[in-house]
């Protein structure tokens, strides 16, 4: 590992990969990142901690938020990040700082379990950071058609959806391409055509 | 299993190695790269006065090794309130340079389209 970041200007991006608990977030994260997915904890006392937290109790109550995240050197002087959402969505203050100058989020979804991802596709939705849906096949068999996942999280048509296995990396990598190319083509059309 | 972010309600003291400071000097995004700079390293060679944590950081992101605050925070075991408040103090004693991320805000801004071009050729190159 030699990045010799003087000559040009360092910068660093980032992606979220969001879903329910068990669908694969770390898996799809390790198996593109060039180092083994870390952990880093936020912590908050229960002041903020939000609404099904809110009672007030003496003292100071400790709630630790843990993400998983991964590392991608795109170029000399660009690191790529990939951090995984905490599985769970009360945890909301960790969540605007995630998606904050992200370049767009993953929303992986089982399909055995699609309301896992509703709260997920609302946040991003309501924070207009561009998404597309990650089915993950965990054994390689698809239970649903795309059409079908696209009609069941009633979202728009333009979103991409596509299917992955979060253990292969050229999977995954093809997932993070898909991103990247639909946020560029969202920028394209807005430049043209401002909204 | 219990969920590794399932409130623990332990009641700990994560701000001590900061003295209690809560707010960092500066802001600095999570993914933010830190790299040491020539001050950071005399300052590590002499054995410095910030503290363990400082050298740490210093030695950490020396030789042209950036890191992100995250990888600063996880790799220290440190909760990312706490890094973030030690890296500012750092950055603001020129210890260590803190590149921020390029902004995406501006859906317009070449800047932005650019990172987004190299990002996407980087990873097929992968």
């Amino acid at each position: 590992m030699s990045h010799r970041p003087s000559a040009g200007r360092v910068t660093s991006a980032k992606i979220v990969i969001a879903g329910g608990f068990g669908v694969g977030k770390t898996t799809l994260v390790g198996s593109v990142s060039e180092i083994t997915p870390l952990t880093t904890e936020a912590i908050m006392t229960s002041a903020g901690v939000g609404v099904d937290d809110n009672r007030q109790v003496p003292g100071k109550m400790t709630t630790t938020v843990a993400m998983d995240f991964g590392r991608i050197s795109i170029d000399r002087d660009l690191i790529l990040y990939l951090f995984g959402t905490p599985g769970h969505t009360r945890f909301w203050f960790m969540w605007d700082e995630l998606v904050r100058g992200a370049i767009g989020a993953v929303v992986m979804v089982d399909t055995r379990r699609l309301a896992d991802c509703f709260a997920a596709i609302d946040f991003f939705e309501h924070r207009r950071l561009p998404y597309l849906i990650a089915i993950n096949c965990f054994d390689g068999m698809q239970y649903h058609n795309a059409q079908d996942v696209r009609d069941a999280l009633a979202i728009s048509s333009d979103v991409p959806v596509v299917s992955c296995d979060a253990r292969n990396r050229e999977s995954t990598k093809n997932v993070l391409i898909s991103l990247v190319e639909y946020v560029l083509t969202m920028r394209r059309t807005r430049a043209v055509a401002p909204a | 299993m219990p969920e590794r972010d399932e409130p623990t309600g332990a009641l700990v003291r994560p701000y001590a190695v900061t003295r209690g400071r809560t707010r960092p000097k500066l802001e600095i995004a999570l993914e933010a790269l830190v790299e040491t700079t020539v001050r950071g390293r005399s300052g590590m060679m002499r054995g410095g006065q910030g503290g363990s944590e400082h050298q740490y950081i210093a030695a950490m992101c020396d030789g042209g090794r950036v890191q992100s605050l995250a990888e600063i925070a996880a790799r220290m075991q440190l909760p990312l309130g706490v890094a973030r408040v030690i890296v500012a103090d750092m950055a603001t004693d020129g210890l260590v340079a803190v590149y921020e991320p390029t902004s995406l805000d501006d859906e317009t801004d070449a800047v932005g389209t650019e990172l987004l071009e190299r990002v996407l050729s980087g990873l097929r190159r992968l």
